[in-house]
């Protein structure tokens, strides 16, 4: 029951913050604001799910901000200038993705170099070379691309699912069964709880942590896909900060930083708080929104101050008990 | 009547959204509040307009937010500001919330020219308009605006040097101009427009230019080389810069290098910021034009013109440039910009 704890906290702050918009404001419980909670957070919760595996696993991606940034911009240069379909683009760049994962997990694995290092290169490299592609935001006019970005599923009671929202939505949905239904998903766990112990249990560490950082560098891709529908144009500037957002909605959703624990539940309503409380200031409107950020701190700061007192309190049982099997 | 004013826009929202049954008590009550509210002859609506600033990264964007807050509270009206921090996924998603909160206008500085026809699209179908301030949008999404309230950097320029052939008269000047950041349309625009406000009068002839970043360091070392190059500087009789905080650093430079800006040197600058003012009330300065920060107020007047009468305001507002010169009472005029943020 521990273990679900920090989820379940997540969730309760969540509704009841939710609750407390809804009272304040009379236009905010409609189903508007909800499909806009989806919508406009689609690009965040992909990267952060894609995070999650990271840190559970021990380690860390500084890339993923710019990595969208490098994707919207291959995009809309691939589509605009080079008349490449759109469906061909995002394979590319995908596959593009997926090669420099795995050459940062590789470097991490084999040049045993912290994560840290690796993906701050790995942040700086793909900055560079969106900024080298273009300094300029170009704007995507493919037809398709238009359909695509205002196409939207009408459900009962007036919701309008939208497609990044619903990529959003399978991106949890199939990460939550990856990580929690299958031999990858338990090797992400164990690889956190200690690599030295994982290993001699067996698990195949190297590949391991190639996989986790391509999965986390295509979840990246996806993201930038979903980014570049969401303002239908590629510019280099984009989702700068976004992999410190990704990292604060894993956090707030109860994964722990130094490994081993964490939900992709948790991490989705964590992604939702942040945009909660980004609704909550603009619908209010005199607040600067930089309490958005303040507010953010604040969270991150008591739900680690929580995780470290459940594992005072776990650790603190646990020789009582084993104490008292030995009488 | 404080009450009733309260709680009418609960009992309309309920109405609108038809989610929540209301009993008939509540129901009748409402109709009382509303028939005593247009009885007495207080039932004009308020209008509810949410602001999309891209931030706060200059003095002049700060004394923006500052001059619209005080214009709408002038004309009533109640306004919302969401500061984007210079991020475009920050504005879109304000914006959509403004869409989803049913404000009656959206404002919009645009951080970049791409990307906004989808969500400006939502804000059609939802039936609000949108002006944009203070920046144009890629004309893709020409339909998609009620209006642009812009100034018009060329106009500016020529203004400057209009004043600039006034002041001389016609005696032979030779001007040196700082330019801002090459590449920057602004100082492109600025560039044209002074040539233009210039030409056909052959005694004024720019004789160097240089660009100074639009910053006061820059300002001051490249005002620093025209006066070596040129011997003591005796020879220039004027200076125009694409901004005031150029035209700040250079009056520096030349105040070091024994010159008496305002007297021996015509200075015009673009911009209108308090310092310049402070120049010009200690006599070091002579003109500026104002890049005015009260883009809003246009935009306010135009919604509620359109709001109330349904008139199309056109398709760009341009903002007044106004000319300061020393005879315009420079101390007062930085005592009111002082506390706008710049």
């Amino acid at each position: 029951m521990n273990r679900f704890m920090p989820v379940l906290a997540t969730t309760v702050v969540f509704g009841v913050g939710f609750a407390i918009c809804s009272l304040i404001y009379p236009n905010f419980a409609s189903p508007r604001v909800v499909m806009n909670l989806l919508t406009d957070n689609a690009f965040l919760g992909i990267v952060a799910v894609g995070m999650t595996f990271v840190i559970i696993s021990g380690g860390i991606d500084l890339s993923v901000g710019s990595v969208i940034g490098f994707t919207t911009v291959f995009l809309a240069l691939a589509i605009e200038r080079a008349g490449m379909p759109p469906l061909t683009a995002f394979v590319v760049v995908l596959l593009l993705c997926a090669l420099f994962g795995a050459l940062m997990g590789a470097a991490i694995q084999y040049f045993e170099l912290p994560a840290f290092i690796v993906t701050l290169a790995g942040m700086f490299l793909a900055r560079g070379a969106s900024f080298l592609l273009s300094t300029e935001s170009i704007p995507i006019t493919a037809p398709f691309y238009g359909e695509l970005a205002e196409h939207a599923l009408l459900l009962p009671g007036g919701f309008r699912l939208t497609v990044p929202a619903m990529i959003m939505l399978a991106v949890v949905a199939l990460c939550a069964v990856l990580l929690h239904f299958t031999r990858f998903g338990a090797n992400v766990y164990a690889l956190g709880g200690s690599r030295s112990a994982a290993a001699l249990m067996g698990i195949e560490v190297g590949r391991t942590t190639v996989l986790i950082y391509t999965l986390s560098s295509v979840l990246a891709g996806i993201s930038g896909i979903v980014f570049s529908l969401y303002t239908s144009s590629g510019y280099s500037l984009s989702a700068v900060g976004v992999e410190l957002d990704a990292i604060g909605a894993a956090v707030i959703g109860g994964t722990l930083l130094s490994g081993g624990h964490g939900f992709i539940f948790g991490t989705f309503i964590g992604v939702l708080i942040q945009g909660l409380i980004q609704t909550y200031i603009s619908f209010d409107g005199m607040l600067s929104s930089w309490w958005a950020k303040i507010a953010t701190g604040l969270l991150l700061f008591c739900f680690i101050a929580l995780q470290q007192l459940m594992l005072l309190v776990a650790r603190r049982r646990r020789p009582r008990a084993s104490g008292a099997g030995a009488r | 009547m404080v009450q009733p004013q309260q709680a009418l826009p609960e009992a309309r929202s309920d109405l609108r959204n038809g989610e929540t049954p209301m009993n008939f008590k509540a129901l009748n009550a409402a109709v009382v509040i509303c028939g005593a509210l247009v009885c007495s002859g207080a039932g004009a609506k308020e209008l509810t307009i949410g602001f999309s600033q891209i931030g706060s990264e200059s003095g002049w964007r700060a004394a923006e937010t500052t001059v619209s807050k005080a214009e709408a509270k002038k004309r009533n009206i109640n306004f919302k500001i969401a500061d984007a921090q210079q991020k475009q996924e920050n504005q879109i998603r304000a914006i959509r919330s403004f869409i989803a909160q049913g404000v009656d206008a959206i404002f919009l500085a645009p951080v970049v020219a791409t990307g906004w026809n989808a969500v400006l699209r939502e804000a059609k179908e939802a039936k609000i308009p949108v002006v944009l301030l203070d920046r144009d949008i890629d004309p893709s999404g020409k339909d998609l605006y009620l209006t642009a309230v812009t100034s018009d950097s060329v106009h500016e320029g020529k203004v400057a040097g209009e004043w600039l052939v006034k002041a001389v008269g016609s005696k032979s000047c030779n001007v040196v101009e700082l330019q801002g950041t090459v590449g920057a349309s602004v100082a492109a625009n600025r560039k044209k427009g002074f040539e233009q406000g210039i030409a056909g009068h052959a005694n004024l002839k720019i004789v160097r230019s240089q660009t100074g970043d639009f910053t006061r360091a820059k300002g001051k070392e490249v005002m620093e080389s025209f006066i070596k190059a040129d011997g003591g500087g005796k020879s220039i009789c004027a200076v125009y810069a694409h901004n005031d905080d150029m035209m700040v650093g250079a009056i520096q430079a030349m105040k070091e290098a024994g010159l008496k800006p305002g007297s021996d040197v015509l200075t015009v600058s673009i911009d209108a910021v308090p310092d310049i003012f402070k120049a010009m009330a200690a006599g070091e300065a002579n003109a500026t034009v104002e890049l005015t920060p009260d883009m809003a107020g246009p935009a306010f007047d135009a919604i509620i013109a359109y709001k109330a009468k349904g008139t199309t305001p056109p398709k760009w507002i341009q903002t007044a440039s106004k000319l300061y010169t020393g005879a315009d009472n420079p101390q007062a005029v930085y005592e009111s910009k002082k506390d706008l943020g710049y």
